[in-house]
């Protein structure tokens, strides 16, 4: 459909689904890579899987102007508060991707050095497993998480420790309430 | 001077390790001294200096004239123009675990040395700085001694806590 | 260890012993509060870097790059050291964990006086993940999936040098073909490895083609290792006793075409950085090392042959079949940052090199040792012989005995001399698995390499010692 085809020359939309749309068209990953799954990041924004096509090329290296913080890779008991305080000077709204095991739960790293889960200190909506996740485990983590901005609230600021409540729309196949691994595209 | 030499006058007699290097035994207070005449000889290169904890160990072979102690620095140097390394062990007490600093023979020691005194608690005497280097500054206890636990949380479908 | 730990089904509350764990950890593990974690301090105490007047002399000189005065042995005087402001002039500025360029969870804290930098102090510990200990837990047959993921850069030479040290105190010798296998993949993942670390030198100095063009090439190579191994990266591939799996079938073509394209490429990268002027001005005479230097701070690596002293294990001590193929050390002369890039592209070109040779001369015969009590019996055999169950029974949850006693390992990595330090007791777990990761020394360069330069410099010398700081903190 070209814009050759519109009879008219204007377009009605709910306000609510541009803020969707602008918001997961773009969202601007801030640099958090810690260990290996750091370099699966990197290879995810490079050739042959290139983050750009989503608007994601952009690391921004200041927390204040990026919207999403991929945690990739072990969090130390020494890194745990920069981790935290990184979060808290990201503007709403903000994301959090917990890419890989070691980010999702402590991996294989059940001791005394490592957080056992990143989601101890700051609230996750999205985890991908791996070790370390592949580029395209990444890309399914980030579509996932385009899906969930589409389907939330735009207005509803997030609790600590409470995801965002997920909203089932009559077009979205989601099923809501508690997150849970996700197909995209399959019906439910 | 050969290692032997060495070894036989200011520690005792080498070992030979199953990778072919040879062991130098030396005590506390001959320790320094060692290795400078080991850097005098040719060994220009420090290449690791460990601690470990020999707790619950059921038995290591030593020579004879070695006391066994909790600690042991271990001490790999390495020898460019001979293409040769050495080890050099040291036994330190649990009670004091004071041993010289390196330092001021080779500066390269100084982070290992602190990762030394941080995860196995030994004091280095004579190094500029000995503070904790991995573990975060207001840490209690030295994690890699044999009685400090792993630190493991239960997970479900594995029963048992600590180390398998 | 804790035996009386009571776990309720909700999964909740626990008890610890206290001093398993820190207080507030536990806290924050039982609670799940997340909240707490917004009013912890960033800052470490007494490791961070202090005014002049609370530091002691000697730790002074070390931070203001001052090495040969200390190896000779001179007892430093504070009014010596020729940092000529005065305190109130200048500024210390921390170059935190999170930051673009310091290649992982450095943090560096600079003393400087407007651009220039005068002291240096790298604070390490952020990726601090008790390796060595979580060693202590796994058998040697799990040991390389713990051990590779140090240098995750390089990983198969952890479990290379990992292996390695289980071997010679097994005392198994290893086949040809396994041997060859082996050498095989290191090369193709020191290529990997120092793709990687021109695209992110390349980024460092401004060119972001540069990324795209390196991780393109090493996208082959990786595709390669998930055919062979199964994983792009951390493969635990490397096991004590061998390889895992066999090369597969028509690997010599991948491994041919990863080879003509990859050397085609690195003379694209000599017209796009190599003789370009702003690269160059930005590399050349910054960050200068003389041999002494190098040898007093324990560097190896690209660093200390960048100052001359023709260095690697491969050519020196040779292990595996280096001994067998033929390639050149690169030596540097200047020991800047432009002889450690040269260094490193032409490193790809010598692997290239062995690579090729290792292609025609790669035997046939076992990818791993014969002996049942060491490696586990091919997948088949354990329906039809019981002997073949109980080995493979045996090996996957008690593992192999390895004889007491000890011994040091070390191999070229990309970034020096990766060495691994192994005690025994005669068990099947490691008593003492220390490893002397290459990065964790050549950190020590840094207060000497940064002094007297810009803060820009400071972002090129840093690429340019090319840390890992997953070996640097284990």
């Amino acid at each position: 459909m070209g814009l050759e085809d519109l009879q008219h020359n204007f377009l009605t939309a709910r306000v609510e689904d541009l803020v969707k749309w602008a918001r997961r068209s773009s969202v601007w990953p801030a640099t958090f890579g810690l260990a290996c799954c750091a370099i699966e990041m990197m290879a995810a924004g490079t050739a042959d899987y290139d983050l750009s096509r989503f608007g994601m090329e952009v690391f921004r290296n200041s927390p204040r102007q990026a919207d999403l913080m991929i945690v990739a890779g072990r969090v130390s008991q020494k890194m745990a508060p920069v981790l935290r305080q990184v979060y808290d000077q990201m503007m709403e709204p903000k994301w959090v991707i917990s890419m890989g095991v070691c980010a999702s739960s402590g991996g294989m790293f059940n001791n005394y050095a490592i957080v056992q889960g990143v989601d101890q200190i700051v609230p996750v909506d999205v985890y991908a497993p791996g070790c370390p996740p592949s580029p395209e485990t990444l890309m399914h983590a980030i579509l996932t998480l385009h899906e969930k901005i589409k389907t939330g609230e735009i207005t509803q600021r997030r609790r600590d420790g409470e995801p965002l409540h997920l909203v089932e729309t009559p077009d979205s196949p989601w099923v809501p309430a508690q997150p849970t691994a996700v197909r995209i595209g399959t019906p439910r | 001077m050969s290692v032997t030499a060495i070894g036989a006058l200011e520690g005792f007699a080498p070992t030979t390790s199953a990778d072919g290097t040879q062991s130098v035994f030396t005590d506390l207070g001959r320790y320094h001294t060692l290795i400078s005449q080991l850097r005098d000889s040719g060994f220009e290169m420090l290449v690791d200096l460990c601690g470990v904890d020999y707790l619950g160990h059921p038995g290591r072979s030593l020579p004879e004239a070695v006391a066994p102690e909790r600690f042991e620095v271990v001490v790999n140097m390495l020898s460019l123009s001979q293409k040769r390394r050495v080890r050099v062990r040291v036994q330190v007490s649990e009670h004091t675990p004071v041993i010289d600093s390196l330092f001021d023979l080779y500066p390269g020691s100084e982070a290992m040395e602190r990762e030394a005194f941080d995860l196995i608690g030994i004091r280095f005497a004579g190094h500029p700085d000995l503070t904790r280097i991995l573990m975060p500054d207001d840490w209690e206890g030295h994690p890699l001694r044999k009685d400090y636990g792993i630190g493991r949380i239960p997970v479900q479908f594995k029963e048992t806590p600590g180390p398998r | 260890m804790n035996d009386d730990t009571t776990v309720n089904d909700d999964a909740v509350s626990v008890d610890f012993d206290d001093d398993l764990l820190e207080t507030s950890v536990v806290d924050n593990i039982v609670t799940g509060n997340q909240a707490a974690w917004s009013s912890r301090e960033t800052s470490e105490g007494a490791q961070e870097l202090r005014r002049r007047d609370a530091t002691q002399a000697d730790e002074l000189g070390r931070e203001s790059g001052a090495v040969l005065r200390l190896s000779d042995g001179v007892v430093l005087d504070p009014t010596q050291i020729d940092i000529d402001r005065p305190d109130d002039e200048t500024m210390i500025l921390n170059m935190g964990p999170q930051h673009p360029s310091t290649h992982g969870v450095l943090r560096l804290m600079l003393e400087l006086d407007g651009e220039t930098v005068l002291r240096t102090k790298p604070i390490i510990g952020y990726l601090h993940t008790g390796m060595e200990k979580q060693a202590e837990a796994l058998t040697y047959v799990q040991g390389c999936t713990n051990v590779t993921r140090m240098d995750y850069m390089s990983p198969l030479f952890n479990e290379l040098v990992f292996s390695l040290a289980a071997e010679s105190l097994l005392g198994v010798e290893m086949p040809e073909r396994a041997t060859w296998i082996r050498m095989l993949m290191c090369e193709l993942n020191r290529m990997a490895s120092h793709l990687v670390w021109m695209a992110t030198n390349g980024m460092d100095m401004g060119s972001s083609s540069m990324m795209i063009y390196a991780f393109r090439e090493r996208e082959m190579i990786l595709s390669f290792f998930e055919k062979t191994t199964g994983l792009r990266m951390n493969t635990n591939y490397i096991r004590p006793g061998g390889v895992a799996a066999d090369l597969p079938d028509g690997w010599e073509d991948d491994v041919a075409v990863i080879c003509d394209t990859i050397l085609e490429r690195t003379y694209e990268y000599d017209d796009l950085l190599t003789g370009q002027p702003i690269f160059r001005e930005r590399q050349e005479g910054v960050g200068n090392l003389t041999a002494e230097e190098a040898l007093a701070l324990s560097l190896t690596g690209p660093l200390l042959r960048s100052t001359g002293v023709p260095w690697d294990l491969r050519r020196s001590m040779p292990y595996l079949n280096y001994d067998q193929v033929e390639f050149d050390v690169i030596v540097g002369i200047y020991g800047d940052n432009f002889d450690r890039y040269a260094i490193r592209l032409n490193e790809i070109r010598e692997s290239i090199r062995i690579v090729r040779q290792i292609l025609e001369k790669m035997p046939r015969g076992d990818y791993r040792v014969q002996d049942p009590k060491v490696t586990p019996p091919p997948r088949g055999r354990i329906d039809e012989s019981m002997e073949s169950l109980i080995h493979h029974f045996k090996l996957f949850t008690e593992g192999f005995k390895v004889p007491e006693g000890e011994t040091y390992v070390a191999v070229e990595s990309p970034r020096g001399e990766l060495g691994v330090y192994l005690v025994s007791d005669g068990s099947s777990k490691p008593f003492r698995m220390h490893v002397r990761g290459p990065s964790f020394g050549n950190l020590q360069a840094l207060p000497l390499l940064l002094r007297g330069g810009m803060m820009s410099d400071a972002v090129a010398v840093i690429s340019s010692v090319d840390p890992v700081m997953g070996e640097v903190d284990r």
